[in-house]
């Protein structure tokens, strides 16, 4: 094994040095390190912390291999509507496919490339390992933003992201908001014409929009927000046929995604299902508001509160943040009981955003990061359940 | 009366080597060797020089900070050698043992017709007294005060453990009298959990309260016991004793000799024809270790189970609370692509492209690798899983790495003892040292506030 051999002497010969940190990146990328146990347990699980992060990417690649699709599909299909007649025959071309890769495959180097540089920096820096947490977010950024969004945009963003977000709390585990939000985030705020309207879903929509053959490409959140019909079936928006952010259109894999992440134990169930529930819980009772007649037609509302309940996890990118961002186990409540009311918040405020906001119709990234803020707090009163156990057994002791 | 307590959370760690139920008797020892480390906090004063005669059950250093706790020689002979490291701590004393025991006399005791008193003055006398341990802090019990109650568990989940009903079997005689004096000590109860199927010997003693343990380690952990039976409130002490100890103690009363013989289960992988030995606290591991003969040199030998044992050399001795000695394979090595393979013969809690749930009666073969690098909490759901105490064992560890004593109180510092956490370890993902975080708090605590 020369190479085994040859990697072990280069890691003994950079070690203590600054540069240990990137060396040690990429040997651990290729090897599992000698590392044996000292005290305590003297045999560990085999699961850690690039494993379980590799699992959220696996669960991930499906996603992005469709948004390719997709993003080639929805500038075709703006073109000649006629491709829509048959997703289904018209999706996997290799037209799309190429043009797909074409724009997609960049935001996927440029999310990398940058957010794993700032990595390095600051972990040669600070002299930690670089931790494997940019790994996931380096994989859900390109996943989250407009197809045609700028790449010097991105590259600012991720590095807004990961320095504000998350280094300057100390890295990979210490985080409050979950970082890939967090870029999400700070591009919505910092430059919102690219980042919502009509023209910023569809590749090439926003070049063209001057021009006379100019193609819209509104998602059904933006036409439902301005009370305007949608020309999409519940199918195509199940099975993802439609303009929306890279790798969130599709509520089937990312379905697929979410029970491969429940079965594999890397994503909490519980955060997921009372997600559901809570985006239930308000869609039901904005359809039972519309119904009962408090909210006129004319209103701006009407359009989204009257859409069936139901729709709502099909649509836009809640189903993407419930199951891939809501799950982030460093930024969600970490307790079990936490986790339930945590998710029923998220997917309560999500749908409350996208109804009562209609310029921003896209709640799940601000629920999330709001839950994140409250995360600590939930968990707090849940401790203190228990602490009040204890406390009442001494009392019943000593009374 | 007996009562039944079945666990659900938790992990049988299943291992290859399992000790066969026959008892060979070890080749005598040349040398035995007592760590103070072994007794957690206890700052040695000798009392025997290098060079001093000992028989077995004399006194060779005091503790510091109370001259009552008394530790004694496993073993007739002369004290050879005591070695020091760093600030003169005493690492290891090394007694060259005679051919033949002799032993001091210690009157005989009637556990039935003595005061508490004079049972406590012979425990503590004789040596015996470190084999009491207390929570909270996980430490040998303090001298002065009287315990709430005391808990034994007779039951041994951890992997690969010595079976209590195998090593303690025709040890009823011993085993009552210690009882029945340790329950003068307490005005509580003797608590004694034993295996819900198991041949234990307890089972048929008196002045003992019975508990039928069924379920996943770390149902057999005492830990476990005392908080499903009685747990630990603020401002109180139990004592908790392993059962081989009552057998030391039985014996003492019983016969005036401490005569600390232990039947230990020899395991492992790594282990040719592992089985059960007859040896004494502080003997050569190499006595039972090459009779028994080992498949490699790169090994890891542990004094006691892998999950809560001290690492020793081959040429080392014997803990002083053991009653397991495993040798695994040692895992320095690198694998290549070890994080993102499929693996299917190591243990996972996930499934993580890890089939190890697939085939939940296979047992495996696991070396030392930590399999990964160590990293900051990140997930979070794993250790309730195999954690049955009624705690949030993460907030607890964060309790400790920051030092915030109050969070660690409220949180149940008190009930805790390292061993508590050897599953949560075992299943880090982060590979964090959790028992040693643990430790650190307790030791903090005992500081600031025991």
């Amino acid at each position: 094994m020369g190479l085994k051999q040859n990697l072990h002497n280069l890691k003994e010969k950079y070690k203590g040095t600054k540069m240990a940190p990137a060396f040690n990146a990429l040997h651990t990328f290729l090897y599992t390190p000698n590392e044996t146990t000292h005290s305590g347990s003297h045999v560990r699980v085999v699961d850690d912390l690039k494993r379980t992060m590799n699992t959220v990417i696996m669960a991930l690649v499906p996603c992005l291999i469709f948004g390719i699709f997709n993003a080639g599909y929805q500038h075709y299909a703006a073109i000649d509507a006629s491709l829509r007649l048959d997703p289904l025959a018209n999706f996997f071309t290799w037209d799309n496919f190429i043009l797909g890769a074409w724009t997609v495959i960049p935001l996927v180097l440029v999310s990398y490339g940058v957010g794993l540089l700032v990595e390095f920096i600051f972990a040669v820096i600070k002299g930690h390992e670089v931790e494997e947490g940019y790994l996931v977010t380096g994989m859900l950024v390109p996943l989250i933003v407009p197809v045609d969004i700028p790449l010097w945009m991105l590259s600012v963003a991720v590095i807004f992201g990961v320095v504000i977000g998350k280094e300057v709390f100390g890295g990979t585990g210490m985080n409050i908001l979950n970082p890939a939000l967090t870029i999400r985030a700070f591009l919505f705020f910092a430059y919102p014409t690219w980042m919502s309207g009509d023209k910023v879903w569809v590749h090439g929509a926003k070049e063209m929009a001057s021009q006379p053959d100019a193609i819209s490409g509104e998602t059904i959140l933006g036409s439902l927000a301005q009370n305007h019909d949608y020309a999409y079936s519940i199918w195509d928006m199940f099975w993802g046929f439609i303009p929306g952010s890279v790798g969130e259109t599709s509520t089937f894999l990312i379905l697929l995604g979410g029970l491969f992440l429940i079965f594999t134990k890397v994503g909490s169930w519980r955060i997921m299902l009372s997600s559901v529930i809570g985006a239930i819980v308000m869609g039901l009772i904005f359809n039972f508001a519309a119904d009962a007649g408090w909210i006129k037609e004319s209103s701006n509302f009407y359009g989204l509160m009257s859409e069936p309940f139901w729709h709502h996890l099909i649509l836009g990118g809640l189903a993407f943040g419930i199951v891939y961002m809501a799950t982030d186990p460093v930024t969600a409540s970490q307790t079990n009981k936490g986790k339930w009311i945590y998710g029923f918040f998220i997917g309560f405020i999500s749908i409350l955003i996208r109804v009562f906001n209609p310029a921003y119709p896209e709640g799940v990234m601000l629920a999330i990061l709001l839950m994140n803020v409250f995360a600590p707090t939930i968990d707090h009163y849940v401790l203190q359940g228990n602490i009040k156990r204890r406390l009442k057994r001494l009392k019943a002791k000593t009374a | 009366m007996s009562k039944d307590i079945k666990i659900k959370k938790g992990l049988t760690i299943k291992l290859k080597g399992e000790a066969q139920k026959t008892l060979s008797s070890a080749p005598r020892s040349r040398t035995f060797a007592i760590r103070p480390s072994d007794f957690h906090l206890v700052i040695p004063k000798m009392v025997v020089r290098e060079g001093g005669k000992v028989h077995s059950g004399d006194t060779i250093f005091y503790s510091k900070s109370n001259e009552l706790l008394k530790f004694v020689s496993p073993v007739s002979g002369t004290l050879t050698k005591i070695d020091r490291g760093a600030k003169r701590v005493i690492k290891e004393i090394t007694i060259e043992a005679d051919a033949q025991d002799t032993f001091r006399d210690f009157d005989i005791l009637s556990p039935n017709s003595s005061s508490a008193e004079a049972i406590k003055a012979r425990l503590l006398e004789s040596g015996c007294w470190p084999f009491i341990m207390q929570r909270p802090y996980a430490v040998i019990a303090d001298t002065e005060q009287e315990p709430r109650d005391i808990f034994v568990s007779a039951h041994n989940t951890a992997p690969l453990a010595n079976d209590l009903d195998f090593s303690l079997n025709g040890k009823e005689k011993e085993l009552q009298a210690a009882v029945t004096a340790l329950s003068k000590l307490t005005k509580g109860q003797v608590h004694v959990g034993v295996g819900k199927d198991g041949t234990s010997p307890f089972k048929g003693l008196k002045d003992i309260s019975l508990h039928n343990i069924s379920g996943p380690h770390p149902a057999g952990n005492v830990g476990t016991q005392i908080n499903k039976i009685a747990p630990v409130n603020k401002g109180e002490i139990v004592w908790t004793i392993a059962p081989q100890d009552l057998v030391i103690i039985g014996e003492l009363l019983l016969t005036g000799k401490f005569n600390p013989e232990r039947i230990i289960a020899l395991a492992g992988s790594e282990v040719k024809t592992p089985k059960y030995y007859r040896t004494r606290i502080g003997s050569e591991a190499a006595t039972f270790l090459y009779d028994s003969g080992i498949k490699d040199e790169n090994v890891r030998v542990i004094s006691g189970d892998v999950l809560t044992g001290k690492k020793i050399s081959p040429k080392g001795h014997l803990g002083y609370y053991s009653n397991t000695v495993t040798v695994i394979p040692e895992g320095d090595d690198y694998e290549l692509f070890g994080w993102n393979k499929p693996v299917f013969d190591k243990i996972s809690t996930s499934r993580a492209l890890t089939f190890s749930w697939l085939t939940p009666n296979k047992k495996y073969d696991l070396d030392t690798n930590t399999n990964g690098e160590h990293r900051a909490f990140v997930v979070t759901g794993g250790y309730e899983e195999v954690f049955p105490l009624d705690m949030y064992p993460l907030q607890m560890l964060k309790a400790c790495m920051v030092k915030d004593l109050d969070a660690m109180e409220v949180l149940g510092m008190y009930e805790v003892a390292p061993e508590d956490f050897s599953l949560t370890e075992f299943v880090c993902v982060s590979k964090q040292p959790h028992q040693q975080i643990i430790r650190n708090g307790l030791d903090l605590m005992y500081k600031e506030i025991g």
